[in-house]
């Protein structure tokens, strides 16, 4: 199991250091110059606009501009936004904002995907099993953007159920709405997979077995089908925590939350280089680390599976 | 020769092996693309599917046939977000142009994204995936990292980054490009986990034994073998790339407000949302349905494929 884990960080870092290595340079190969954008209307000062350019290193050639900002990571500095905030401190004000609303959206999309998809797996062919199929259809067609306008304006703005933005506080009710549109396409996924895992465990020798020694149907749904039909769902779920903690751009946009995602898309927009990488890379390590525990998961939960020689 | 044991051997035409053993000349020689085939015809999913996509491919080339309404002529602001009058069956946009025609028109861009960046991904997708499932070790690793680089970093956000430096260039092949050079990995991934399955079968080891050259033995045997999850898989992904468009525009970094494409009249929509919201709805069903039915293709054709899938039904 440890050589495992070894193993696996050792093939994670070349990934970290192209990923980052990617993103420095097409951030690099952005038009538009940062510096001369600062001043705004007002003409450049040659002097300081130099001066600017040696504190931010972007007098440097490319290579070394990556290798100092790569050193500044590895010491916990993660830059300075051309605004001049650390954005080490930006990071920490919308990482916890995106964290509870990848958790509400994780959750829900548990709960609704599974339960929908275990009765639909037990009734296949009825007509629930054909009506959810359409519904978790629909769901992965629609455009995230559609869902989330189309929501904001029938639940928020006509019915006044929700808040149709988020303020600043990010507080549970505010984010309630932009969750539910996160989890729509992964409760879709849920259905789905759910579903298949469930037809195929009914169809196996052991069910069979626990009802034929009088069982009640509810005690072999439960623990028979439901828990080994849960490991594809596990996995799904987590990879899918993960790409939300990473951002949801559009949704957090649309909604106005202040999370990691909307900054971030601002930051690319104004050609805000440190931040852009900073969250990039934070973002990469995140999507590591998640992928590395999903795959410990799946041994915890299937005990087939065993990593290590 | 003189103690010869009699054995009593059973007419071999009375018992059941001769059915077993008869050879059915009248039966056509059937393979796994025939069968799958002949399933896809009993579906109702893949007529359904198959119909809208002949359709939304007419429109993309014919648009004419659909509408007689140019689309940018005959704009007045009086129209602005007016409802559907006469001929304007679907209403105004804001800028008092016909939506209907918009959306006709705006067809053959969004198609064409789809279509670029499905081909795109299908070419590095079976390149990378097939050298690294088939050849194996370095070129392996080597593969799979570039590929969990391109991977690990979300496609959205690296659409919009390459959008950003190609901003002068904005067209239909820099957003395909922007879309595919993140899109391939998923394609081989697929790819290399089934050639690493084929790879183990007794017609490779066959062909090796008889001498038959490493690349050959990849591209006539082990690639037609392991292609199938790959053509479902691309076929969604078709559908994948059509909204990825549509959201890069809606994001402000797709294509130039004077193409004609669904994600762009969504976009201009959105400021109207509270007043008029049958301005945003109809590109974007439009959008959904075209997504819709080439993910009900996909996933016939995936089950068709699949004979574990087929023996359930």
């Amino acid at each position: 199991m440890t050589g495992y884990i070894v193993r696996r960080v050792l093939q994670a870092l070349p990934v970290f250091f192209g990923t980052t290595l990617l993103i420095y340079f097409m951030v690099f190969a952005m038009p538009g110059d940062p510096i001369v954008a600062l001043f705004g209307d007002k003409g450049v000062n040659p002097a300081i606009a130099a001066q600017l350019r040696h504190e931010y290193h972007l007098d440097q050639p490319f290579i070394m501009q990556y290798l100092i900002y790569i050193g500044g990571i590895f010491r916990g500095d993660f830059g300075t936004s051309f605004s001049g905030q650390p954005v080490g401190q930006i990071l920490a004000s919308t990482f916890p904002v995106t964290l509870r609303l990848a958790l509400m959206a994780v959750v829900l999309e548990m709960i609704f995907g599974v339960a929908i998809g275990l009765i639909a797996g037990l009734r296949k062919g009825k007509f629930f099993d054909a009506s959810s199929l359409v519904v978790s259809l629909l769901l992965i067609s629609t455009p995230v953007f559609v869902i989330a306008f189309v929501s904001q304006f029938v639940f928020a703005i006509k019915l006044g159920w929700a808040r149709p933005t988020v303020s600043g506080g990010a507080n549970f009710q505010e984010l309630i709405l932009p969750a539910v549109v996160l989890a729509t396409l992964g409760v879709a996924y849920i259905i789905r997979l759910t579903r298949s895992s469930v037809i195929e465990t009914a169809g196996q020798d052991f069910v069979r077995t626990a009802y034929s020694k009088g069982l009640s149907s509810r005690r072999v749904t439960r623990v028979h089908i439901l828990r080994n039909s849960l490991i594809p769902v596990v996995t799904y779920v987590s990879i899918d925590f993960g790409i939300l903690l990473v951002g949801a751009t559009v949704t957090e946009g649309i909604f106005n939350v202040p999370g990691v995602g909307r900054t971030l898309y601002q930051a690319i927009i104004r050609g805000e280089g440190p931040t852009v990488v900073s969250f990039v890379t934070v973002m990469v390590l995140i999507y590591l680390v998640v992928n590395l525990l999903t795959d410990l998961l799946y041994a915890v939960l299937d005990p087939r599976i065993r990593y290590g020689k | 020769m003189a103690n010869r044991d009699e054995h009593f051997v059973a007419d071999y035409s009375n018992t059941e092996f001769a059915e077993i053993d008869a050879v059915r000349i009248s039966e056509k020689p059937t393979n796994l693309y025939l069968d799958a085939w002949r399933d896809l015809r009993k579906r109702p999913m893949f007529y359904i599917s198959g119909v809208l996509i002949i359709i939304v491919t007419v429109m993309a080339l014919f648009p004419t046939l659909f509408t007689k309404v140019a689309p940018n002529e005959n704009c007045y602001l009086d129209n602005s977000n007016g409802a559907p009058t006469g001929e304007h069956i679907l209403g105004f946009t804001r800028q008092g142009c016909d939506i209907f025609s918009r959306i006709v028109h705006g067809t053959s861009t969004s198609l064409s994204v789809g279509i670029i960046v499905t081909l795109m991904t299908l070419f590095m997708g079976v390149f990378f995936g097939s050298l690294a499932g088939f050849f194996g070790k370095w070129v392996d690793a080597v593969l799979s990292r570039a590929g969990d680089i391109f991977f690990s970093i979300p496609y959205i956000l690296a659409a919009v980054v390459i959008m950003s430096v190609f901003s002068d260039y904005r067209n239909v092949w820099v957003i395909s490009a922007a879309i595919g050079i993140f899109a391939w990995p998923s394609t081989a991934r697929v790819l290399r986990g089934e050639i690493l399955r084929v790879k183990q079968a007794d017609f490779v080891m066959a062909s090796t034994a008889i001498g038959v050259s490493r690349l050959r033995i990849l591209i006539r045997h082990v690639l037609p073998n392991s292609i199938a999850p790959v053509i479902a898989v691309t076929t969604i992904s078709l559908a994948g790339a059509i909204v990825a468009e549509a959201t890069l525009s809606f994001l402000g970094v797709g294509l130039p407000t004077s193409t004609m494409s669904w994600g762009n009249d969504i976009s201009q929509a959105q400021a109207d949302l509270r007043t008029s919201p049958q301005v945003l709805i109809w590109p974007s069903l439009a959008l959904s349905i075209t997504a819709l039915a080439f993910i009900m293709m996909g996933e016939a054709i995936r089950d068709a494929l699949d004979p574990k899938a087929r023996a359930q039904r």
